[in-house]
């Protein structure tokens, strides 16, 4: 039997996951540019009510699934994982009532440790909204049980 | 305090921010200590297994606070807008409340530099850390 890169459920990823739902973000696709998010613009998400500009930690959000998606396409099945930690840059305000695109791609994997860069824009990936820079730990449950016998 | 907004004190800040009704938070003042709360709901889950919190819902929380701290204590006439925004992870963030406090390290001109900590059981075993620019000028 062959073998179905993970990346084909991973719509799942982020359907099944409450707090993705709860923004109403989903997935896009996977390119070798990396794995795409998108956030439909929506008023409950406004971090500042005179510029209707969406609040930073909703783009947060979003970098964050996408960065830890990227893991899992780089790893090309499920382990758990979990954020180490996670820098933003915001560049510029993104757009109201604009859709928010989010491409994080996994460009070092280490056994234990994905490093990841991530891109949230509204329309071009070079005129990013906020750059995202992040590390994440992978879980070898099989390891560890190995290492308490 | 923000001067061009409908608040009457800074108990209203997350009332007037839509992401922070979103979030159901809470901000309590005791004299010039700001506490933050984030009340658990399911929505907030990144990994329906453990269950754990998502760290964007951490994050979130912890950029609103450091928010609310800015706003509650220096004088702006519009909502801090962050910079960069730097969020260590140190623990699975249980499905329970979250609390945190922040603190100002420096208001400068135009930057002003906060670090925030957010715990659940034990103040002592933060949860999530952040560090922040925000621009103010």
């Amino acid at each position: 039997m062959s073998h179905r890169p993970f990346h084909e459920s991973f719509n799942l990823l982020v359907d099944n996951i409450p707090y993705m739902k709860a923004i109403g973000a989903y997935y896009v696709g996977c390119t070798p540019e990396g794995v795409s998010l998108c956030l439909p613009y929506r008023d409950d998400l406004v971090g500042d009510p005179h510029t209707r500009v969406i609040a930073g930690g909703v783009v947060t959000a979003v970098l964050d699934h996408a960065c830890g998606m990227s893991v899992w396409d780089a790893l090309d099945e499920f382990k758990p994982i979990a954020t180490l930690d996670l820098r933003i840059d915001y560049m510029r305000p993104a757009v109201p009532d604009r859709d928010l695109i989010v491409t994080a791609r996994c460009y070092r994997l280490t056994h234990t440790v994905g490093f990841v860069r991530g891109f949230a824009y509204d329309e071009r990936m070079d005129d990013p909204v906020a750059a995202a820079q992040s590390a994440f730990i992978i879980s070898h449950p099989s390891l560890k049980a190995r290492e308490i016998h | 305090m923000i001067a061009d907004m409908m608040i009457s004190g800074p108990e209203d800040l997350f009332k007037v921010i839509p992401f922070a009704r979103f979030l159901d938070l809470r901000l309590e003042l005791a004299g010039n200590e700001l506490t933050t709360h984030m009340p658990f709901s399911p929505h907030l889950i990144g990994n329906p297994m453990l269950p754990a919190l998502h760290g964007g819902s951490l994050g979130a929380f912890l950029e609103l606070t450091a928010t609310a701290q800015l706003s509650v204590f220096e004088n702006f006439d519009h909502i801090p807008k962050p910079v960069d925004v730097n969020i260590q992870y140190l623990r699975p963030g249980k499905p329970i409340d979250t609390y945190a406090r922040a603190r100002i390290n420096r208001v400068g001109r135009t930057i002003a530099n906060v670090e925030v900590w957010a715990w659940q059981e034990m103040r002592e075993q933060p949860i999530a850390t952040l560090q922040a620019h925000f621009l103010i000028g």
